[in-house]
């Protein structure tokens, strides 16, 4: 009896399972980055213009 | 018969997890310069905005973390042949080298814009000198070349505290070059207590370090040499008035105790056989003397401040 593959197009589902946690998990942190960068700049920009009309 | 199929789930590679790009930052290095940087801008005599303090200090240790990443791609393959190194991201396979490569160079350029528009473009541009003084001519040029690597090299661990200064002051006066100098001075018998314990690591993937080229007998004298003068160096700023007693005493005595750690192992003949117990305090000792330093700076400004002292 011969064992019928995987199917080519198909990675096997705990494979696929780790690459989009691990996708998630990347995206969050870059997204918590952005977010915080945003903030950042906003807070920068916030006490320059502060410190030149002060 | 039947034909072999590729199995796309055989080569679907993971994507690096978010901690394994952290810990391309040598996170505990940077703590280091983190807390030096952060020294550095509290004991300069002009006060910064928090915001533009805490950008200041991000901006250093992305830089510093910029530079690690840089210093663990190309430094990949000797990583892999030494136990202490062999489980970092690269050389475990866990990451890909241009991912690692590409972060590196986001980290310092975006470091050096930020720092560069938020703050001046002095610091910005002395940080940019420290990513490329670490990167280029420590890891790639020195590093491979001359035992002398770790001298010249430890510049690069400098610069934290000099940028924190200017990033609150604007400008270089000599304070903050004493500060370059004391962390400069400070290295050598730092690493060099590191390498007597695991030289065998750098001799086998050939990093010319002094144990190696010059021997035990040479690095423990050197070790005892830059020791002894930097107990003067660290008490400096207080000789020439830029500092109070607090730091003055406090910088003496913690001094005097490095080169109490440094005795035992610079007057040791060889340790083989020996469990190098001396080392491994001197190279402790030598973290907590550099924490302990730049935190007694920070209180003697503090008590300046206060009307403490004169």
């Amino acid at each position: 009896m011969t064992q019928t593959p995987p199917p080519p197009d198909m990675p096997n589902m705990p494979d696929m399972k780790q690459y989009r946690a691990r996708q998630r998990s990347r995206n969050i942190a870059l997204g918590l980055v952005l977010v915080f960068l945003v903030v950042l700049f906003y807070a920068i920009t916030f006490v320059r213009l502060g410190a030149q009309h002060g | 018969m039947m034909t072999p199929t590729i199995n796309p789930a055989a080569t679907l590679i993971l994507p690096t997890e978010w901690r394994d790009f952290f810990a391309l930052t040598k996170p505990r290095v940077m703590s280091l310069v983190v807390f030096t940087g952060l020294c550095g801008l509290l004991a300069a005599p002009v006060s910064i905005h928090p915001v533009l303090g805490f950008t200041a200090i991000l901006c250093i240790a992305l830089g510093a973390g910029g530079a690690a990443a840089l210093n663990m791609w190309w430094e990949a393959d000797l990583d892999a042949g030494m136990k202490r190194t062999a489980k970092r991201p690269l050389p475990a396979g866990r990451m890909d080298p241009i991912a690692a490569r590409d972060f590196g160079i986001g980290l310092s350029v975006g470091s050096v814009l930020i720092l560069g528009l938020a703050i001046g473009w002095l610091a910005a541009g002395l940080l940019a000198v420290s990513i490329v003084y670490y990167a280029v001519i420590y890891t790639i040029w020195l590093k491979p070349r001359t035992p002398l690597n770790i001298v010249i090299g430890g510049g690069a661990g400098a610069f934290p505290p000099l940028i924190g200064w200017v990033a609150a002051t604007g400008h270089i006066t000599a304070m903050p070059l004493l500060l370059f100098a004391i962390i400069f001075m400070w290295t050598p018998p730092h690493f060099w207590a590191l390498a007597l314990f695991v030289q065998s690591d750098y001799a086998k993937v050939g990093i010319p370090m002094l144990p190696v080229v010059a021997g035990e007998a040479t690095t423990r004298r050197q070790i005892l040499i830059y020791s002894l003068l930097l107990l003067p160096l660290a008490a400096t700023p207080w000789f020439i008035g830029a500092t109070g007693a607090v730091y003055g005493i406090a910088a003496l005595g913690l001094s005097a105790a490095f080169v109490g750690f440094a005795l035992p192992v610079g007057l040791r003949q060889s340790a083989a056989g020996g469990t190098m117990k001396a080392e491994r305090r001197l190279f402790w000792f030598s973290i907590v003397y550099l924490f302990a330093l730049f935190a007694v700076l920070v209180a003697d400004r503090l008590a300046t401040v206060q009307g403490w002292q004169g």
